[in-house]
Parts: structure tokens; C-alpha cells; sequence
């Protein structure tokens, strides 16, 4: 038995001792390894009585899973302090920049539209179009602007070319969008609530004129509806739109060929210390125009105004994202100059919800 | 439309403060613009006088005044106030116009301060006119009768104290356009009594040696009625100082008292008149279409030429006058003129309208008679205007004459006072409707109500209940909550292409792109660039040479927006538009375009090489991710027909049978240039509508099919000619066993130069990797060998290529 007490304190020595992966297997190929002290050890049980292989078996048994232990104990150890050794070497700069991932936007007029369409959605308002070059019937007449009426010259419109020949009345490049009013009418008949967004163009550029420009059209016919009604969808509109707990809207009087009676919509608000604050002070911004649909106007459209009766409402989206986002320059909506559509643009999914709220 | 607070009251009986007309204009829809109100800015200045007034000390040119100033107003306690003065007339007991500290000065634009003047206090200011901006006149301190009453406003002592009103008339308004037309809405509002105007006609002395004549076929449309009436003997000199200073208070230049008084007239009454001088009229006045050629010096200045059928006034000589728009100069006024010949004519809106436009001429009077004037006060107004004349210029009136008649007007419509209720949502009592109608000068017979003749807007019910409205005030209007079409959760509301729209847009934004919104017209030679430049897509009336064409396309208006912030120095872009694109100038030739540009670099230099080029390929893959998106199936046909502003060798088309669903590629170098884009660009346009829309709508997707086998992937490499496409040879792979090949996937190429050393002139390699994915089982040696046999030969009888050794 000292034999293997000899070994064992031999081994274990040799594997404590090993300083490599090398060493480790020279110690186990001496062991353990074919012709390795215990391996021969092993053979010699043969030659035993079945007596002393009784007790020799076990304990060289004992030894060879010992030293196996302590081998791999040593190997995970070596392993170990070969990665520690691997990894301090490895350093790299954190601090220099990340690869380039490009950051897109999306234009304040979409995220607007976007923020429309949801809180109209909510109120059971669909989305209308219609084309941005129209008849001057569609833009005009149906409307009620027949077209010797001063209100047309006040339209600053632009015509598009006749060619030689065509004696129809010039089409125009809409100049507002109430002409959806009249298609959508026309399509899908009374009851209907429809909201119609897009690009509308007068012969206007200024500090605060575009050429081209957005507009919403709102549009609701049922059998009873009534400026209180419009009232309170505006004012519903309004609250949503801008994020404030109250608005308090004013209805002036005032005139559109295609609604009566008409007024326009004041909002109050203030602008204490230049910055505009929707719903509180003691100032007033005119941000709307509305009305109760003109009769002639839903018989345009060939529906019934002694049966059905509604209320339309048309405003300027970009006029409402600068109000709201504090854009300053509206020409600058269209000169697409990166730093802009960089500094007012939004991240593409920050979409509007009603739900999740319009604005992070 | 302007006028002053005093000529209001003209008409309106009122004790209102000026805040609340202002208050009350506006909510009936007389929209306030401005206001100037004296009292605001001169309010402070009042009479004083000077007690003695010694030389300064200190100062050859000053004088110290002790001034006696009454800051209570009149009759107050005086209180004496020490002013060091520069004006040559301070002297003892002048009675002027004092400032107080504090004040501040329009004249200088300085606000007074006490101060220490070369030594010696002085506490306020003598002023002269041009301090008050009354007049130039700096020459001394205002120098006031010695009775003026001390303390009292100075304004109002000069009776300058008159604010004056500008207000915006909606075009349904033209009785707003006379100053009593405003002040009856006011007094329909409670705000005043409208005072009565009480028009006795003037007898003629003698007939009138002017005739007139209406052209039978303009009394039916043009002129129903023109009158007027000669006055002999008139003085035509200036203007009595009351009419000058309120036609000067609205902006307008007196000129002589006849022309004043016409001027008055179109204000104050909505009654614009025309005053020939008779003397220059030979023979009688006729109104008549222009035969075309006729031609008049107006009293513009301008010389203008008719055409067939504009309304004219002439005289046996020729035009006078371009009827209800504007006078010609020779018939005109004059100081020297003594007998004039007065016009009051009714004249037809759109008749006067329509020649107007064509002439380019606005004028006060073609500005009122398109809106409409009273024609039943064509006849009150030539009486009371020849009154006025008379009062000031003298002369002896002719007996009116006169063509035509007053045209028909009389209308009813039924007043339905629960109508208000039902279409404003406000409660109003039947009384007070019929009462503010009346007011507003309707007849009511029973429940019909007539609108008086100034009123052409009126045209129905709906009218009525706006006039109710609008007086009663809309301020007034309580919201009511509009019930939901349907109750319970809102349903979706976009249609599938406003779907698509938003995801092509958010999509796009996600993969790095600015999205930029550019103006629908372009110039000619970008337009023609891109397809378009036609006729059918010219504006008539553009606002600029850059904006005279509606968009063939949204690429030039990217490129041309790349190119300005090249210049601003930003010269790598990744730029996108969302938007309308126009094939023809009919209502309805437009198309939803999802257009994407990339310029320059993909990335910016960073120390990992990510800067390179951006190519084809980039805008293929954004392409992609795009129509993926939409919907657009995986696997689409490419072609090379792209249209002539892309690089013929480096684009292509993806398509789906006979619909083009994309094109994308390199821009021609040519348009570049044209555009003064720099680098390489590259773009895809992906027409949106025309991806198909899935056939059968269902939230359910297939089953998962889940082989558990495994895939084999056999990689292939081919030598085929140059010009070979890569998807020629993918779809020959993948038809060799449908069943089995899962997918192929190109994943090198070897081209150039190299390549043609080693697999001669006009080669190149092209590598695939092919997966195999077997359902039933694992797939033998022989399978594998089998099924590469195929895919070998089918390339090979594709493309003719061969394997590479």
C-alpha cells in the first residue's frame, strides 16, 4: 500500500507542478497512459490472488479516478488562466464611433396628416381624395362660386394651358380642397363623414404664403346634424390634436360661398413669453374655417338638402404643424434642406395613435 | 373698407365704447383688420398755457417756461410744471399743447423723461404739430387761441378725436361696403339706433339737354337702369375741411368737391356715382356693347381697347366712360368745369366683372358694382348726391333722366324659426328672429320673408337663419357631442392604397431616408427631362419660370433638392418623396409615386471603411424592402426598359406581367448634369397602385410546413458570357427539381479583366448556392450527384455556361 500512497503523492505533485497543457499530459501519459506506473499497476491485478485483488482493486481504482480528478481540475485551471492571459490582451477602443445606421424622418405635413386621420378615425371619419388638377366645376360651381363671383378672383388660382382648339374651361390646380366634398359626396351619398387632406395651390408666395400649401377638409351630412355639432367635433379636434386638457374655440360669423351660415374659428390661446400655448391666455388665433354645407352645394352633389344637412370644415395642415411643433417659416416646408428635415422631421415609427398618444 | 367712428355715427345712434363696436363688428363678420385710434396715441396731450417764459441761463437758444398745466382735465386744479423750450414763439402767455412725462412722442418716437436740460429741470413738453404728426410744420410749438379751453384734450378740442375703422367685407356683403350698411348691422345687434335717411327729391329747373339711351339689349342684362341729370353753374374747388379730413382719415386723396362727393358717396352710402363734365359731352350719352376697337383714355392715365361686347358709355364723339368701372379723362372734372352732367346707373355684377378682369382695372367702383349695389337706391342716391352738390358747389339741377327701371329684386323665403334650432343648434324665440330680420331691413309677411334690395346674398332659407345667427352671435354656441355612426370601437378608415401610402413612407424613413415634400410644378427643362414638359401639363399662369409644369415625375424635384444642399455642402443624401406625379392635365392623370434617392457616399468616412459608393444594388434592396412592404410578392420579372433619364446599362424594371412595379438604377449622367447633381446617384421610383392587392383578404395565414430533414447546400460555379444575367441562370437552377431545390442564391461573381484571363475575352463566373431541402428523407450521395446534374445541365442549356473547373 505505500506503493500507492508513493504514487499518488507522486502524481498529484506532478500535477499541481505542471505549468502547461504539455506538462499536464506528460504527467497524465506517465500515469495514467498506457504504459503509465498506474496503468501497469492495474495489469498487475491479474496476477492476484482473488484475495488481495479485493483489496488491491478498489484502491487502485481509487487512485486512477484520483489522479483523473485532479488532472482535469488542473486542465479547466490552466484553461482558465490561458483565457484570462488571451483576454487582457484583447482591448479594443469603446469609445470610437459606432458603424454608421442611417437615421431617416418623415416630413412634419405626413406625421400632421397622420395625427388627423387618427383623431378623425376615432370620431367614424374616413379619408376622401380627389385630384390635385380639377375642373373648375368641381373647384367652383359645384360649390356655389359660380364664375363671375368675386369670391373666384379671390382664389389667386392657377390655370393649366388649353390647347388650341379646346374651348372648355380651363382646369385648375385646386385651390382648396373642398372640392372632395362634392366626389365624395357624389360616390358614396348621405349619411358620410369624410376627411380629405392634401396639397391645395394658390398664386400667393410670401413670408408666410406658399404656392403650394395642405389643407384638411372635413366633411359631415346626416339627418340632424348641427353647428353644435361641428362645434363640438372642432373643439374635440382640437384638444386631441394640440394635447391640452381644454380649448375654448370662438365662432365668428363670416362667409363661405359653400356653407351658411359660416363662420371662422378662433382659439384661444397665448403667447406669453413667445411661445404659443394653445388653450390658455387671453389672445386669439384664427385657425379654421367651417359652416353648415350650403343647400345648392349638396344638391351639387346630388344629395337631398331636405333630407340630409351637415357641416364642413377646412384648415391648413402645415399652418397647424407650425402652430404646434413651432416651425417658423412655411416656404421653408418645401426646400427639403436637410438641416430642417433633420431638426422638425420624426422618426419612422413614431407613428400617432390615439391610444399611444400623437407626440413622444 | 374704411371709415371713422364720427361718420358711424352718422348714421348709428350709439352711446357704445369703441371696444365694443369693435367687438361686435367682428363677430357679425365684419372683420376688424385695424384700428387707429387717436385717443391711444395723443390722448395725453393736453391744452395748456405758459405762464412766463425767460431766457435760460445757460443757453442762447432756450427758454425756461413755467407752464400752467391741468392734468385733472378742465376745470381741475392747475398745476404749474417748470419746461425748458427751444421754439422761437415760447413766450409768456401762450396757450399750446402740453406733454407730461411719460408720454410718448409719435412725431420723435421718444418717451419723456424728466430731465436736466443745460442745468436747469424740465418736467415735459410744448409741442409742435409734427410731434403729434399732424402736419410737417416744426417751425414752432403749437401756438392756440387764447380762449382755448385749458386742460381739455387737444384732440378733441381740434376734433381730431375720430378713430378710424378698417374692416375686411366678406364678397356676400356689398352693403357692408357703405359705411350705413355697417352701422345697420350694428344697430340689428343692439349697439344703436340707425338713424333715418330721409331723401326729398330735387326739383329740375329745366329738362336735362343730355340724353340718355340704353342699348335694348343691356337693359335685359348690363344696365336696367342708368339716370342722371345736368346742373349748370357749379363751383368746382376744393372740398369743405369736414369732407376732406374723412376722406383723408380712409386713405383717399381729396381732390375737388364734385369728385369729393362722389367718393363720399361710394362710402358712406355703397352708391358709387360718375360726374361728367357736361360741357365735354357732345350730344346725348348711349350704353352700349364695344363693337370691338373702340378705344379711351380713362382717368388712370391709361388708354385701354375694347373688345366686341364691353359695356361703354359714349357720346356722339365716342367712349366716355368703360361703364361702372371707370370715367375717361377727357369728359372728366376739372376746376374750370361749371356744368356737370351726374351719373347714378345701376350696372350688372358679372357684366361689369367679367370686362373689369379682362381690362385689369380695379377700381372702387368696378369693386362695388360686381358685388352689387342697391339697385333701388340708383334714383335716392342722384337725389341726394345733387343735394349735396348743390349745398356745395352751387348750380341749378335739370330734371332727372333716366333709361330703363329699377330691376325686379322681390323675393320671399319661408322664416322656419325651429330651423335655427335644427341647423345652428342655438335656441332662439320666434320674436326676436322676425325682430332681427326687421332690423336688418327684411319685410316679413306672415312667415315669408322678403330681403330688402341691398341685400342680393340673400337667395334662401339657409340665409335667413345665417342672418338670425350672425346677429344673435355665434359666441353664443354651445358644442354638442356627435353621436358615433355606429356605437362601440371605431372601425379601420384607410383604404388599402392610403395603407400603402403610409407604409411606403414609413418604410422608407426606417431605412434612412429624409423625407422631403417638393412643389407639384417644376420648369420646362426639368420636366422635359423626365417625360414631361407637355402642354397638357403647362400652368397658364405660373407663379415663377421654375414652377410652370405640373411633375412627370418626383425625381427632379429630389434631384433639384439634392443639389441644393450639395450646395449647402451636404454631399451625401438619402432622400425620398411620397407623393403625386402627373401624366396628363386631366382631373385624375396623376399617380402615387414612392420615389427614393441616394447620392454621394452610403456612409460617412469612419475607421471601419464603411464610406463606399452607392450603387444599384443599394437602391435595389431599398426597392425591395419597399415593395415588400406593400405586398408585392417575393418574386418579381426584371427587365431593362427603362426610360431614357436612367443609366441604360445600370438600371432595370421589376414587373409583374404587364405592370411596371418599380424602376430603379443609376441616373443618366446627362440629367445629373442638367440638375447639377455631383457623384454617383441612385434612385428607385415604385409606383405604388400598381402592385397588386392581395386577392383574398383573411387574417389566417397557411399552416407552417416544418421539415425536421436536413437541408443541403451545394455550391456552383459557372463560367458564362459577360453579359449573362445572374437571375437567368437562379431561375434555370431552380427549375431543374422544383420540388426539392428549396432556394438559389447567387453568392460571388468574378468579372473583369482577371476573370477573362483565366476563362477567356467576354467571360465571367457567376457562384450559386443551392439548397436542397428534402421532405421524405434524408437525400443519398446519388440523389445529390443526381439533382446537380440537372441544375448543371439546365444552366448550361439556359446560358450556355459550363461549370467552372
Amino acid at each position: 500500500m505505500d506503493t500507492l500512497d508513493t504514487l499518488r503523492a507522486k502524481y498529484l505533485q506532478g500535477v499541481a507542478a505542471a505549468a502547461d497543457e504539455a506538462a499536464l499530459e506528460d504527467v497524465r501519459l506517465a500515469a495514467l497512459g498506457k504504459k503509465g506506473e498506474v496503468s501497469l499497476k492495474m495489469r498487475e491485478l491479474g496476477q492476484m490472488s482473488p484475495e488481495q485483488r479485493l483489496t488491491a482493486g478498489p484502491a487502485l481504482n481509487a487512485l486512477k479516478d484520483e489522479l483523473d480528478a485532479a488532472l482535469r481540475a488542473r486542465k479547466a485551471a490552466l484553461a482558465d488562466a490561458a483565457l484570462d492571459e488571451r483576454l487582457k490582451a484583447e482591448w479594443l477602443d469603446v469609445t470610437l464611433p459606432a458603424r454608421p445606421r442611417p437615421r431617416g424622418t418623415i416630413h412634419p405635413v405626413s406625421q400632421v396628416m397622420e395625427e388627423l386621420t387618427a383623431i378623425f378615425a376615432d370620431m367614424g371619419f374616413a379619408v376622401a381624395e380627389g385630384p390635385q388638377i380639377e375642373s373648375d366645376w368641381y373647384n367652383f360651381d359645384a360649390l356655389n362660386i359660380p364664375p363671375e363671383h368675386p369670391a373666384r378672383q379671390e382664389h389667386d388660382t392657377f390655370f393649366m394651358a388649353r390647347t388650341a382648339g379646346d374651348t372648355r374651361p380651363p382646369h385648375v390646380l385646386r385651390t382648396h380642397t373642398s372640392p372632395v366634398q362634392i366626389r365624395a359626396m357624389t360616390e358614396k351619398g348621405a349619411p358620410i363623414r369624410v376627411i380629405a387632406p392634401g396639397r391645395v395651390y394658390r398664386m400667393d408666395m410670401d413670408q408666410t404664403h406658399a404656392p403650394m400649401f395642405h389643407q384638411v377638409e372635413g366633411l359631415a351630412i346626416d339627418r340632424n346634424l348641427s353647428m353644435a355639432n361641428l362645434k363640438w367635433v372642432l373643439e374635440e379636434f382640437c384638444r386631441a390634436f394640440f394635447e391640452v386638457p381644454n380649448v375654448d374655440l370662438r365662432f365668428r360669423a363670416s362667409h363661405f360661398p359653400f356653407t351658411e351660415p359660416s363662420a371662422e374659428v378662433d382659439i384661444r390661446c397665448s403667447w406669453a413669453g413667445g411661445q404659443l400655448k394653445i388653450g390658455e391666455g387671453d389672445s386669439w388665433l384664427e385657425i379654421l374655417g367651417s359652416g353648415m354645407v350650403h343647400p345648392k352645394v349638396l344638391k351639387a352633389a346630388g344629395v337631398d338638402p331636405d333630407q340630409w344637412q351637415g357641416f364642413a370644415f377646412g384648415m391648413g395642415i402645415d399652418r397647424i404643424a407650425m402652430l404646434k411643433y413651432g416651425i417658423p417659416d412655411l416656404r421653408a416646408f418645401f426646400d427639403s434642406d436637410l438641416r430642417w428635415l433633420r431638426h422638425y422631421g420624426f422618426a419612422a415609427l413614431d407613428m400617432p395613435t390615439v391610444h399611444g398618444g400623437l407626440s413622444r | 373698407m374704411k371709415f371713422t367712428l364720427s361718420w358711424l355715427k352718422d348714421h348709428l345712434e350709439t352711446e357704445a365704447p369703441l371696444a365694443d363696436i369693435l367687438y361686435a363688428l367682428t363677430d357679425l363678420g365684419l372683420e376688424v383688420e385695424e384700428v387707429s385710434d387717436p385717443a391711444e396715441t395723443l390722448g395725453a396731450f393736453r391744452i395748456c398755457r405758459v405762464i412766463e417764459a425767460v431766457q435760460h441761463p445757460n443757453a442762447d437758444r432756450l427758454r425756461v417756461c413755467r407752464v400752467e398745466t391741468y392734468p385733472g382735465g378742465p376745470g381741475s386744479a392747475p398745476v404749474e410744471v417748470q419746461v425748458v423750450c427751444g421754439a422761437p414763439n415760447a413766450r409768456t402767455g401762450l396757450v399750446g399743447v402740453f406733454a407730461p412725462p411719460g408720454t410718448h412722442v409719435p412725431g420723435t418716437g421718444v418717451d419723456l423723461k424728466p430731465g436736466v436740460i443745460r442745468g436747469v429741470e424740465s418736467n415735459g413738453m410744448l409741442c409742435s404739430e409734427r410731434e403729434l404728426e399732424l402736419s410737417d410744420n416744426h417751425d414752432g410749438i403749437i401756438d392756440l387761441p387764447a380762449d382755448a379751453p385749458l386742460g381739455e384734450r387737444f384732440i378733441d378740442w381740434r376734433g381730431l378725436n375720430d378713430p378710424m375703422i378698417y374692416i375686411k367685407i366678406t364678397p356676400n356683403r356689398p352693403d357692408a361696403l357703405g359705411v350705413r350698411g355697417v352701422a345697420r348691422d350694428l344697430a340689428a345687434r343692439g349697439l344703436g339706433r340707425l338713424k333715418p335717411l330721409d331723401i326729398a327729391p330735387v326739383a329740375g329747373a329745366f329738362p336735362s339737354p343730355v340724353g340718355v339711351t340704353i342699348d335694348p339689349a343691356l337693359k335685359v342684362k348690363g344696365c336696367p337702369l342708368f339716370a342722371g341729370r345736368v346742373i349748370r353753374g357749379v363751383r368746382n374747388g376744393p372740398s369743405p375741411d369736414w369732407l376732406q379730413q374723412r376722406l383723408k382719415a380712409i386713405g383717399l386723396r381729396p381732390i375737388s368737391a364734385l369728385v369729393d362727393i362722389t367718393n363720399f358717396f361710394t362710402y358712406d352710402l355703397n352708391r358709387p356715382l360718375h360726374v361728367f363734365d357736361a360741357a365735354k359731352v357732345k350730344g346725348g350719352l348711349r350704353i352700349h356693347p364695344a363693337t370691338g376697337g373702340e378705344s379711351l383714355l380713362a382717368l388712370d392715365g391709361k388708354t385701354y381697347s375694347f373688345a366686341p361686347g364691353m359695356m361703354l358709355i359714349s357720346d356722339d364723339a365716342g367712349p366716355e366712360s368703360i361703364a361702372g368701372i371707370m370715367g375717361g379723362e377727357a369728359s372728366g372734372c376739372t376746376e374750370a368745369t361749371t356744368d356737370v352732367f351726374l351719373e347714378s346707373a345701376y350696372w350688372d355684377p358679372i357684366t361689369v366683372a367679367t370686362t373689369g378682369r379682362a381690362l385689369r382695372i380695379n377700381s372702387d367702383a368696378r369693386y362695388r358694382f360686381e358685388r352689387g349695389v342697391d339697385p333701388a337706391f340708383t334714383l335716392p342716391g342722384l337725389e341726394a348726391a345733387t343735394r349735396m352738390i348743390l349745398e356745395l358747389c352751387g348750380g341749378v339741377p335739370s330734371e332727372v333722366v333716366m333709361d330703363g327701371a329699377v330691376p325686379d329684386t322681390a323675393r320671399a323665403y319661408r322664416l322656419d324659426p325651429a330651423r335655427v334650432q335644427s341647423l345652428v343648434g342655438m335656441e332662439i324665440p320666434a320674436e326676436t328672429q322676425r325682430a332681427t330680420l326687421e332690423a336688418l331691413g327684411f319685410t316679413l309677411t306672415g312667415d315669408m320673408a322678403s330681403p330688402p334690395s341691398w341685400r342680393p346674398d340673400v337667395l334662401g332659407e339657409a340665409d335667413l337663419v345665417e342672418e338670425v345667427a350672425r346677429i344673435a352671435s355665434l359666441t353664443n354656441l354651445v358644442g354638442q357631442p356627435m353621436p358615433r355612426m355606429r356605437s362601440g370601437v371605431a372601425g379601420p378608415i384607410l383604404t388599402p392604397l392610403q395603407g400603402r401610402e403610409k407604409a411606403a413612407r414609413r418604410t422608407l424613413a426606417a431605412l434612412g431616408y429624409n423625407e422631403c415634400v417638393t412643389y407639384s410644378f417644376i420648369d420646362a427643362g426639368a420636366s422635359a427631362l423626365f417625360g414631361g414638359g407637355q402642354e397638357a401639363l403647362r400652368i397658364e399662369n405660373p407663379i415663377s419660370s421654375e414652377m410652370t409644369h405640373m411633375r412627370p415625375d418626383l425625381l427632379p424635384g429630389l434631384l433639384q433638392a439634392a443639389a441644393r444642399n450639395q450646395a449647402r455642402g451636404f454631399m451625401d443624401l438619402a432622400l425620398f418623396e411620397v407623393g403625386p406625379a402627373f401624366q396628363g392635365g386631366e382631373p385624375g392623370e396623376q399617380h402615387l409615386q414612392a420615389t427614393g434617392l441616394l447620392v454621394g457616399a452610403a456612409a460617412a468616412r469612419d475607421p471601419y471603411g464603411s464610406r463606399r459608393p452607392v450603387d444599384v444594388y443599394d437602391a435595389k434592396a431599398d426597392a425591395e424592402a419597399v415593395l415588400a412592404a406593400l405586398g408585392a410578392p417575393a418574386r418579381m420579372q426584371v427587365d431593362r426598359k427603362v426610360a431614357p433619364w436612367w443609366h441604360p446599362g445600370r438600371s432595370g424594371r421589376m414587373t409583374l406581367g404587364p405592370n411596371v412595379m418599380v424602376s430603379y438604377g443609376e441616373l443618366h449622367p446627362k440629367v445629373l448634369k442638367a440638375l447639377d447633381v455631383k457623384g454617383p446617384a441612385v434612385a428607385f421610383t415604385v409606383l405604388v397602385a400598381n402592385v397588386p392587392l392581395p386577392k383574398v383578404k383573411t387574417a389566417t395565414r397557411p399552416a407552417l410546413a416544418l421539415v425536421s430533414l436536413q437541408a443541403v447546400e451545394r455550391d456552383f460555379a459557372f463560367v458564362v458570357d459577360a453579359r449573362v444575367e445572374a437571375l437567368t441562370l437562379v431561375n434555370a437552377a431552380q427549375g431543374a427539381d422544383k420540388a426539392l431545390i428549396d432556394s438559389v442564391r447567387v453568392f460571388d461573381q468574378f468579372t473583369g479583366d482577371k476573370a477573362e484571363a483565366q476563362m477567356g475575352a467576354g467571360k465571367k463566373s457567376i457562384a450559386l448556392t443551392v439548397r436542397l431541402q428534402p421532405t421524405e428523407k434524408t437525400l443519398t450521395d446519388e440523389e445529390i450527384e443526381a439533382v446537380s446534374t440537372k441544375i448543371v445541365d439546365k444552366v448550361a442549356k439556359a446560358t450556355g455556361g459550363v461549370l467552372r473547373g
